[in-house]
């Protein structure tokens, strides 16, 4: 039990300064690294919490695509650091203050909830998870048969996605010879093939 | 205190999300850092749902949280090709030149 609180507190002590630190880095580098650090830490509270499979896509999807895409632009582009950082100072009061009432609502809203536990629903639980299968196999089994439509619907939201991302920033090049499928196969022989007769001994 | 229970795991996932919504307030400069606090605040509904979905015994809340993961990585995907699309045509990505539609 003493190992779970100790890895629990490690894990969201370093959660919670790596969000800092991603809200209040100089450079956007460094923001992307310190994300990458919440997101595998995020990854070990999941684990603790009992869902193994979540905690590996987070490290493969998050950790694996999302931030190495947020790395990618970064550096792609040229910003500049110091237009960056305009207005850090003049819009810490507000943020704070803007942060610290939302987190005081959570925070009531969440005391009440611990100091008077009849408060919390009683939820039956309206698919438990089986003792005998791993986190995974229960997943599957329930993600592949009662939620297969949502998980088609999902599928196609990436798809679209991709799609998207790959319209908006392809770029047609002037210059660049391309090949136009449909222009081969309208080439005609009549329109292409000129037969000269060419005399002996002559060029044209 | 040693006895992890749900409320701790809510108040870590409370503390991201004002976190997350203090980094837009702070960053109103960058576009990046922005879709980044966005980013945190969903890791947060996250680790809620995940937190909720343990305590109750009910997987349905690890798959929502499953599909919070894949409308997360669509958002980002499309957000940065919008930014990458617009550094490109303004040569600037500061929030205050995103005024073309004279929002």
């Amino acid at each position: 039990m003493i190992v779970q609180a100790l890895a629990f507190y490690l894990f969201s002590f370093i959660l919670v300064a790596a969000a800092v630190m991603v809200i209040s880095a100089r450079n956007p580098v460094h923001s992307v690294l310190f994300l990458i650090l919440a997101f595998f830490n995020a990854a070990g509270l999941f684990v603790l919490c009992g869902a193994e499979f979540l905690a590996m896509v987070l490290v493969v999807v998050y950790v694996g695509a999302v931030a190495v895409l947020f790395l990618f632009v970064v550096m792609m582009l040229d910003i500049n650091l110091l237009q960056l950082r305009e207005g850090f100072i003049r819009y810490l009061p507000v943020g704070a203050v803007v942060a610290l009432i939302l987190l005081a609502e959570l925070l009531v809203m969440l005391g009440g909830w611990v100091m008077v536990p009849e408060m919390a629903p009683s939820a039956i639980a309206a698919t438990p998870a089986p003792e005998t299968l791993t986190n995974t196999h229960a997943l599957g089994q329930l993600l592949y048969t009662h939620y297969i439509y949502l998980f088609q619907v999902a599928g196609l939201i990436l798809l679209v996605a991709m799609i998207g991302a790959i319209v908006l920033t392809h770029r047609r090049r002037e210059g660049v010879r391309r090949q136009k499928v449909s222009d081969q196969i309208r080439r005609r022989a009549e329109e292409t093939v000129e037969l000269r007769k060419v005399p002996t001994g002559k060029g044209i | 205190m040693l006895e992890i229970g749900l409320s701790h795991y809510l108040t870590v996932a409370a503390i991201l999300f004002a976190l997350g919504i203090c980094g837009i307030f702070l960053n109103r400069k960058s576009v990046i850092v922005i879709l980044m606090s966005i980013e945190l605040m969903l890791l947060a509904v996250n680790l809620n749902l995940v937190a909720f979905s343990a305590a109750l015994n009910d997987l349905v809340g690890q798959v929502f949280a499953m599909f919070i993961l894949t409308v997360a990585a669509a958002e980002v995907a499309i957000g940065l090709a919008i930014v990458v699309v617009y550094f490109r045509n303004r040569g600037s990505i500061a929030v205050d030149d995103i005024n073309l539609m004279k929002g």
